[in-house]
């Protein structure tokens, strides 16, 4: 081949719509969507996002959406631990009229206990140390905990009958998280950047930042497979932005140097691999160099989009003086935001220490603190943006907690234990009804008597408002088709708007 | 009143790997590219392809089962017609003759296929319906049969439909040499005999030898995953022949770095790490063990001897102490300390990771498919993986640990008399601690009794089971019915699956892709070879040769086939865009410890120290502490090494499953959670960024730089090429060199206006700096090293 004709190929395979356009034909099943940015979603006159394949137009893994989407991007605010419902959402004035009697077996009906409680010769029912009142439009009860979001509560739905199949952290997070128990599949974000790719091509897909609860600071771990990408291309795998120096690790500058260095670095290296690729003709060095410019632009657009100083005043008041400070939930929701106008896909939040063994009242109050005002700014604040009808806002834990109290009930302590079988979340946003309580759960706060949501039907509603049916989207490994909802998992189309 | 599911969902999680190798959007484009010209050749091209299973869309002229048909109906038809017997659907099934020819319907009236016989074939009808209600695979499956697959379903009815056995489950046939005469006199030994073979199916021809420098590279780093020194590349560059060459083969297959090497990917394989594996992670030691590896492979142990040793060794007759350690190949599984789990719930899972990694690792089947149900694909009952769930069911272990100080049981405790005495391999010295507890296998004294467990949960009980084998892989007939039985079964003349599974994995190491390319599944789903023959060769050759795994690598080193070079054309790109049939090596980005070692190697801070407790190298602060939930014991916080320690070698590299390390993760590494016999190949931005900015690459850079100044203080032009060579096995030609010392100088003159902060650059890592050096040309001359070793060139081995 003439250098020449090398030279056209080259500029062929590097224009981005030519390339765009056949990775789209899905050869190998790699989504690079999330390297290139990848615009599927396209506005319609109806106010809906569909796949566009025109002119411009630019296909990924998913090489049209399965129906209209709702939103383009999702900020999980993952509460790590298990936040006791019945502190928190579910009121259950019958718990604190019969504190201290046992709970009555035929309620308890063979659900399986921890080993924290299954040695427990008693089961003392216990209500919640704190009130509820009703808010909103619909007089929702909303416990004085959380006076933020009882404000908003207009703008959330409310699901009260979640319920999971595990009754330990590791697993139950995992599940929420992969759709499966035991470690290996890819995480929610991880599927999404490979389904739907990425629409800001100086940022990854799939964004996470931690923060720890004051009301347990040593409470459970998290584990970087919790954003990992499984089974799928590691690009789509969770990028970690960080309070510390190093905002994505690894991004910064070796210290002494500038990016201006770093510049002629990258300049030089692209000279000699495009030389090497000449010779050798693997298209595979031509990738690197593009890997290179994308690390080189992240060099500069995460900093910028972590550093907040530039934001007035009133924001950090909504957010609450926590958001000033790099590494808490409040700050982490103010990033949230900035990332969401900056179009990333998948933003993850978690903060940790919801896990209230004993002394519940005590520590629910920090943890609540910790979290009540920013959440409620985030949905407000992406409200006045206008982004909140593209957005969807999840917030909820891995499982709830039991009405009886774990350890010694006194009168001003309690602990509870892990509760599989219902606990709440909420939802805000893009397509989801505001203002809304969905599911019921008896007067024990035990069993859902009402519409019942399992993980994989949150997985699978979830995946419906970006325009994907989780039966369709699955990833072919070791022979097996899976996907997020594994073998399950129905849309809770009640609760769409 | 509401119902809860309970399904279980663990199915198949094996660690993270992928079966194809790169991932490049622009690869994507050019497999693309090649896809749609090559449906431009000729006809008869496409069916010679076709015969090979490739998937070029083209019906062809003689329909075989293996090839063409049973990859249709076992990806779209056996989810609901296949093995399970509990998921079949309209009472028949496509995976055997008998069902998928037998009678239908109440009234006895139709057949789904009919041999020879399209008309009276309700398939075919099906497969063509245009009622949603008849049509095959329903929609509501998601599943869709493509036009030239209908195609192929009818015609191979029409030729007779016949069935085949799956091709893995025939044990080896010693295939005939291809013989070829006239022109075609290329190639050293049978394996080019076959590779060309197919070249001449293919319409495709050899490469050129590669360079010797570039062959060098490509041995050493295979064999040991390590660069060759300059002094080596020059000595063989003098005298490139043959016997040289086998010389250097030799001399690598005997040194500790290829028994490091090998035993990093079986660390893999064998789910290694330094920790636990979930919630707060503790730590174990589990490094005797990987000591022992190590010397199993410096001695050549072969490999059947190696397999049996960590499968059965405590079930030897007199099982000695190192027999025994070797075990602990089945307890590097997780171990879970969450407070509150339910014991047995986690019990079962170590003994379902035990069987996965059976499967996994030596028979290339996806046993734990067959956990809830009947296998969906390949001819695995329940029952039968439960009668390989109760090989390793009988070991005295709890499914919880109460702490990080609580010992999991069984385990050894290896001493420094021990150590004196018989486990000399064990780098103990190095431990804090005169002793080491080692988890190993052992039988309960009144074995557990093991059952089917309905839809695999642990407390759900079926039908007692007994250790026993399927009979569609080979009969368990006249064995005991323990570990070791299990270990000499595997190693029968007859087993269809092991030879194949483990030549398959060294081949692999070699090619970068096995000649089944899925490594992992040699069952329905998997990949066909792409050399059946040349598979069946290797397999019956490595048996009967004694297993003897450094003289298997070293026959596929010698044949033409591994010397050939990488350059890569359009032609060659459209012809076989994934290089199944090898008419080039394929350029392979070397893995997250070679990377690393590399660099360390390259500036000659590597320590070459072997064994012992693993290390703590240079990872970004706070990011253990950032995930703990305070309980993690000495996993809490993360304490760099001392001294010259954090230089050891990647596969010394502390594992904290958790959270592992970072830079290795970016590169591909396995996580270490379950078995895994093969790795991604990525190539994504946050490589770059380990790359560029890994403090340990700047200092490798630096510490290079300086031994570069100090061995030719007067000339930076010699400098900068020899850290050319170093990194990339080969001298700089004059444009790369011109252009690298322009960089010198600009880098330069940037130090000398003050851009760039001298102190404070070299102080990165742990080495000092020369006081006699000159700082300002030390800065320049590192980033162009940094530069070197960021080269495509250098990260790959051509």
């Amino acid at each position: 081949m003439s250098e020449k004709k090398i030279v056209e190929e080259r500029s062929l395979i590097l224009n981005r719509r030519s390339f765009l356009g056949k990775a789209a034909m899905g050869v190998g099943g790699i989504g690079l969507a999330s390297l290139i940015g990848n615009n599927l979603f396209r506005k319609g006159s109806n106010g809906l996002y569909t796949a566009d394949s025109g002119a411009g137009g630019v296909k990924g893994v998913l090489d049209s959406l399965h129906h209209p989407s709702k939103i383009k991007r999702v900020i999980y605010l993952f509460q790590s631990g298990g936040p006791s419902q019945l502190e928190l959402f579910d009121y259950k004035p019958l718990l604190n009229q019969r504190r201290g009697e046992d709970l009555p077996e035929s309620i308890r009906n063979g659900q399986r206990l921890t080993g924290m409680t299954s040695g427990q010769d008693r089961f003392p029912l216990v209500g919640s140390n704190f009130g509820f009142q009703r808010h909103g439009k619909n007089g929702t009860y909303v416990s004085d905990l959380l006076p933020y979001t009882a404000k908003m509560v207009d703008d959330i739905c409310i699901i009260k009958s979640m319920y999971t199949e595990a009754i330990n952290h590791d697993p139950a997070v995992t599940f929420f998280q992969t759709g499966s128990q035991q470690p290996g599949r890819p995480s929610i974000g991880s599927w999404l950047s490979y389904g739907l790719g990425s629409e800001n091509e100086n940022l990854p897909a799939f964004t996470v930042l931690l923060s720890r609860g004051s009301g347990r600071p040593n409470g459970q771990p998290l584990y970087t497979r919790l954003w990992g990408n499984g089974f799928l291309h590691s690009l789509h795998q969770g990028v970690q932005f960080r309070a510390a120096k190093d905002p994505v690790l690894y991004l910064n500058d070796p210290k002494g140097t500038t990016a201006d260095v770093k510049r002629s670095m990258l300049d030089k290296l692209a000279e000699l691999n495009d030389q090497h690729y000449q010779e050798s003709g693997d298209p595979e060095i031509q990738s690197r160099i593009a890997q290179y410019e994308m690390a080189y632009r992240m060099q500069t657009s995460v900093p910028d989009v972590m550093n907040t100083d530039g934001e007035p005043d009133y924001i950090y008041k909504m957010y609450g003086s926590d958001a000033k400070i790099p590494g808490t939930f409040a700050a982490n929701c103010l990033l949230a935001r900035r990332l969401a106008e900056k179009d990333v896909r998948f933003i993850q939040l978690y903060h940790m220490g919801w896990d209230q063994h004993d002394n519940l009242p005590g520590a629910i109050q920090k943890q609540a603190k910790d979290v009540d005002q920013a959440s409620a700014a985030l949905v407000a604040d992406l409200k006045q943006r206008g982004l909140l009808e593209d957005t969807l806002v999840i917030w909820g834990g891995e499982f709830g907690r039991t009405n009886y109290s774990q350890g010694l009930l006194t009168d001003t302590t309690y602990g509870r234990d892990h509760h599989p079988r219902c606990f709440t979340m909420w939802m805000a946003g893009g397509g989801i009804k505001p203002g809304m309580v969905y599911g019921e759960t008896d007067e024990f706060g035990y069993n859902i008597v009402k519409n019942p949501v399992h993980v994989h039907d949150f997985q699978a509603t979830m995946l419906h408002q970006l325009g994907i049916n989780h039966e369709k989207f699955t990833y072919k490994y070791q022979g097996r088709r899976f996907r997020l909802t594994d073998v399950e998992g129905k849309v809770i189309n009640d609760i769409l708007a | 009143m509401v119902k809860f599911v309970s399904s279980v969902l663990y199915c198949n999680m094996h660690a993270m790997i992928s079966n194809f190798k790169k991932s490049s959007v622009i690869f994507i484009v050019a497999i693309f590219c090649c896809v749609a010209l090559v449906s431009c050749t000729s006809k008869s091209e496409k069916t010679i392809a076709l015969a090979e299973g490739d998937n070029n869309n083209q019906v062809p002229e003689k329909i075989d089962f293996t090839f063409h048909v049973k990859p249709i109906l076992s990806d779209r038809c056996f989810k609901c017609h296949g093995p399970d017997k509990n998921a079949v659907e309209g009472g028949f099934s496509l995976h055997s003759p008998e069902e998928a020819y037998k009678v239908l319907g109440e009234l006895k009236d139709h057949f789904a296929i009919v041999p020879g016989d399209v008309s009276k074939s309700e398939l075919v009808n099906r497969i063509y319906a245009e009622d949603s209600n008849q049509l095959m695979p329903p929609p509501e499956s998601n599943l869709v049969l493509e036009d030239y697959e209908k195609a192929i379903l009818q015609k191979w009815i029409a030729q007779g439909a016949e069935y085949k056995t799956h091709w893995a489950f025939i044990p080896p046939v010693q295939p005939e040499i291809p013989v070829h005469e006239g022109d075609s006199i290329w190639g050293n030994n049978e394996i080019d005999a076959f590779v060309l073979d197919k070249f001449k199916e293919k319409n495709l021809s050899p490469s050129d030898a590669v360079s010797s420098e570039k062959l060098l590279r490509r041995i050493t780093f295979d064999l040991t995953g390590l660069p060759p020194t300059l002094e080596q590349v020059e000595k063989f560059a003098a005298n490139p022949s043959k016997e040289k060459y086998e010389e250097i083969i030799d001399s690598l297959l005997v040194s500790v770095d290829y028994a490091e090497n090998m035993t990093a990917e079986w660390m893999d394989i064998a789910r290694y790490a330094d920790t636990h594996g979930y919630q707060d992670d503790f730590e174990r030691t589990m490094w005797p063990w990987r000591d022992w590896v190590i010397h199993a492979f410096k001695e050549n142990m072969p490999y059947d001897q190696f397999v049996t040793y960590q499968l059965a060794g405590d079930l030897l007759p007199n099982a000695n102490l190192e027999q025994i350690l070797a075990t602990g190949f089945n307890r590097n599984h997780k171990i879970t300390a969450e407070g509150g789990v339910i014991p047995e719930e986690y019990r079962v899972e170590y003994v379902e990771d035990r069987t996965t990694t059976l499967g996994t690792a030596f028979l290339g089947l996806t046993l734990e498919c067959a956990r809830c149900h009947d296998h969906k694909y390949d001819p695995i009952s329940q029952k039968e993986h439960f009668q390989f769930y109760s090989f390793f069911n009988t070991i005295p272990e709890q499914g919880l640990l109460a702490n990080a100080a609580e010992l999991p049981t069984p385990y050894i405790t290896v001493t420094s008399k021990e150590v004196k005495d018989v486990l000399g391999f064990i780098n103990l010295q190095k431990s804090e601690l005169k002793e080491v507890p080692v988890m190993v296998m052992k039988e309960m004294v009144k074995p557990r009794s093991s059952y089917i467990l309905d839809r695999g949960i642990y407390d759900q009980y079926g039908a007692e089971v007994f250790p026993d084998t399927p009979k569609s892989i080979l009969p368990f007939e006249g064995y005991s019915k323990d570990r070791l039985g299990l270990a000499k079964w595997l190693f029968e003349d007859e087993h269809p699956l092991t030879a194949r599974v483990a030549v398959n994995r060294l081949w692999q190491r070699m090619f970068g892709n096995g000649i089944v390319a899925t490594s992992f599944d040699f069952g329905n789903q998997g990949s066909l070879p792409t050399h059946p023959e040349l598979l069946d060769f290797l397999a019956i050759k490595y048996r009967i040769e004694g297993w003897d795994t450094r003289k298997m690598l070293k026959y596929i080193a010698m044949s033409a086939t591994y010397q050939q070079d990488t350059k890569t054309t359009k032609e060659k790109l459209e012809q076989d865009p994934e290089n199944k049939y090898l008419a080039r090596v394929s350029r392979l980005r070397l893995s997250s410890e070679a990377i690393r070692d590399q660099a360390l190697a390259f500036s000659g801070l590597l320590n070459r120290e072997v064994g012992g407790p693993s290390v703590k190298p240079y990872q970004p602060d706070g990011i253990w502490e950032e995930t703990t939930g305070g309980g993690g014991g000495s996993t809490a916080s993360y304490t760099l090494s001392e001294g010259n320690d954090v230089y050891r070698k990647s596969l010394y590299t502390f594992w904290k499953r958790t959270v592992p390390p970072p830079s290795m993760m970016t590169f591909d590494s396995s996580s270490r959670d379950y078995c895994s016999v093969k790795r991604q190949e990525t190539n994504t931005p946050l490589q770059a960024l380990v790359l560029l900015n890994d403090p340990q690459m700047v200092e490798a850079a630096r510490v290079a730089a300086v031994g570069e100044m100090v061995a030719n203080p007067n000339s930076e032009n010699e400098q900068i090429k020899k850290l050319f060579y170093k990194a990339t096995s080969r001298l700089p030609n004059e444009v790369e060199i011109k252009s690298l010392v322009a960089y010198y100088t600009e880098m330069l003159e940037k130090v000398e206006k003050g851009d760039i902060s001298t102190d404070e650059y070299l102080s990165i890592g742990r080495s000092s700096v020369p006081s006699d050096i000159n700082k300002k040309k030390l800065v320049a001359m590192t980033l162009t090293a940094h530069t070197i070793l960021n080269l495509d060139e250098t990260i790959n081995r051509g």
